[in-house]
């Protein structure tokens, strides 16, 4: 527990962990309030009298409405769902059975491959983006909802193969040697006694993968070009800002309604992602 | 143990039915080749292959629609001679070092917090990580819309707190813009830093500082000479991964300012996207983007070598 006087605490604990709470959050508020905040109290400047910007005494749908009905947002959500869905279980599937190959097969080059793994681990999408938009185009995947499918998984396979080779690592090699004793061949013994033992891993490395498809940009943005084929982050940025003209209320109603997936999601999963996390870091 | 039992035994009874494909899987090395094809297969195909074709656009005068001729390195001596190219570089290297410091301090400070004993700790914990959650390009907009010149409420905040008596034109300033930026960096990753940190603190023996207090050692020296050491593989990890995604970051920088307001807040990644994507000068925006590689080599194989030491230790 927390030592000494009440005073201490104080300074010591409740206020910088407060400050640091409010500072994480007020974004995610002010999203909350201006997405409901009529357009006569949105456009006021910030030195009118009695102004009071912290709450609304007007609410309204307007802009959740207008959002929904005028523009493609349903679509766009459609769309990033499916993209990281699909991307998701291509990177589990390769993740699964390249992290058992590393972990657990002796083979020429295994450390070389594991290596190599890990270095695309930490390519950076902003990299490769130009000349993957080529091999796109001339793949005729440009504008189709697997230019995204299958790119994403080039950061999510390393991170699923490196998170479940330390998976795999701690399940005793005894459980497989017993299962081939009693005559299970080795893909079996991977199939029906290793995986099973490493759902955990699975899940956190599939929440972790979901939310960082939902939330790529740069390939998406310079992949798709139709209004109807974008992603939520995409659409939101081309079609609610025309020119020098931001559509608050709804570009805010658009971030909140986007970001809800993925936290909804996190919040039945916060102890696997946190795993997820931390299990990305550990080396 | 349970998994030898007979369920299994009944499941792997009807195994040996043996075809050359089954019989060749038994052998580790076929088993390891086929369970890596699809993953070598994708890298190889949307990595490996863009990688070499980056290069090769590099080196050619292709734009968009013409597939260009071999030019040598004139794509990199014009960037070398580029102004822009140049405030680029030393808007990266300050934006990811700025951003490194600021995340890392406040990050250990949140993960020491969170580290007590307190009611509603793991609710805590949950909400402290949305914003490295919540997509970066919407949250980004809210920020957006904080900073914007008129309608800004931190603007409204500090004028009614009495500390500023003009409007602070936040991302428009050339000179602020910069900072701005970081601040929505150092915000979106300060709570990666802590929870990653925060694992690494709970992995530490309670009794190591207990037996530091009994012998008299102040907080500090016992955060200095204990924690510290016994977080710094962790620590150094994390900053790893850290500075590659900041050193490369685009969708920040392209949501707030698009690189303005003149280019105070270009990066490597907006410049290449500007000039590659924007004006359609491919091989010019793969030379950019290319550019960032040989940073991002001696950066990862810098902090590699020092993990190792580290560790070593």
């Amino acid at each position: 527990m927390i030592e000494g006087a009440k005073w201490r605490r104080w300074v010591y604990f409740y206020i910088p962990l407060g400050i640091f709470i409010v500072w994480l959050l007020f974004p995610f508020y002010w999203m909350l309030v201006t997405s409901v905040r009529p357009d006569r109290e949105l456009y006021r400047p910030w030195m009118a009298p009695n102004y009071a910007p912290f709450w609304t005494t007007h609410p309204t749908l307007v802009h959740i409405i207008d959002l929904l009905t005028q523009t493609l947002f349903i679509r766009w959500m459609a769309n990033t769902l499916f993209i990281a869905i699909v991307s998701t279980l291509i990177s589990l599937f390769c993740g699964l059975l390249a992290g058992y190959a590393l972990s657990r097969l002796k083979f020429p080059f295994a450390g070389m491959l594991g290596t190599g793994i890990f270095i695309t681990y930490l390519v950076p999408q902003t990299l490769l983006f130009i000349p993957l938009a080529n091999i796109i185009r001339n793949f005729n995947l440009g504008d189709t909802p697997w230019a995204l499918i299958l790119t994403y998984p080039t950061f999510l396979i390393p991170f699923c193969t490196w998170l479940l080779m330390g998976y795999f690592k701690a399940i005793p090699r005894e459980l497989e040697e017993c299962a081939r004793i009693d005559g299970a061949t080795r893909w079996k013994a991977m199939l029906y006694v290793i995986f099973p033992i490493a759902v955990p891993g699975i899940l956190s490395a599939g929440i972790f993968a979901f939310t960082l498809s939902w939330n790529e940009f740069i390939y998406a943005l310079v992949f798709l070009s139709s209004a109807h084929e974008k992603t939520v982050s995409v659409g939101v940025t081309s079609e609610l800002v025309r020119g020098d003209v931001f559509y608050w209320g709804q570009l805010m109603a658009g971030a909140l309604l986007g970001s809800i997936p993925v936290a909804f999601i996190y919040s039945f999963f916060v102890e696997y992602y946190v795993a997820g996390l931390t299990g990305s870091v550990k080396g | 143990m349970a998994v030898s039992g007979l369920a299994t035994r009944g499941a792997f009874a009807r195994a040996p039915r043996r075809g050359t494909a089954s019989r060749l899987l038994e052998d580790e090395r076929w088993l390891a080749a086929a369970l890596l094809l699809p993953t070598v297969i994708l890298l190889a195909l949307f990595i490996a292959y863009p990688f070499v074709e980056g290069v090769w656009l590099a080196v050619t005068n292709a734009t968009v629609g013409v597939p260009g001729k071999f030019v040598g390195l004139a794509n990199f001596e014009m960037l070398w001679n580029d102004s822009i190219f140049r405030v680029a570089v030393w808007n990266t290297f300050v934006y990811t070092a700025v951003a490194t410091v600021f995340k890392l301090g406040l990050g250990l400070w949140l993960a020491l917090l969170l580290n007590r004993n307190f009611r509603g700790k793991a609710f805590t914990r949950a909400f402290i990580l949305l914003p490295f959650i919540i997509p970066t390009v919407l949250s980004t907009y809210a920020w957006k819309w904080m900073f914007d010149p008129t309608f800004s409420v931190i603007n409204w905040t500090l004028f009614q707190l009495d500390i500023i008596h003009s409007r602070i034109n936040w991302l428009g300033d050339p000179g602020l813009a910069l900072i701005s930026v970081i601040i929505v960096n150092v915000w979106r990753g300060v709570p990666f830093y802590a929870i990653s940190l925060l694992a690494g603190l709970q992995t530490i023996n309670p009794e190591l500082q207990e037996a530091a207090a009994i012998d008299g050692a102040p907080p500090w020296q016992r955060f200095w000479h204990i924690t510290w050491p016994l977080l710094l593989p962790v620590t150094m990890v994390v900053v790893l991964f850290s500075v590659i995604q900041t050193f490369a970051d685009f969708q920040l920088v392209y949501v707030l300012t698009g690189g303005g307001p003149a280019n105070a807040t270009q990066l490597f990644a907006t410049y290449a996207y500007q000039l590659g994507v924007g004006t359609g000068l491919l091989s010019q925006g793969a030379a950019v983007s290319l550019a960032m590689f040989p940073f991002l080599l001696i950066i990862v194989v810098v902090q590699l070598l020092y993990i190792r030491r580290v560790e070593v230790h």
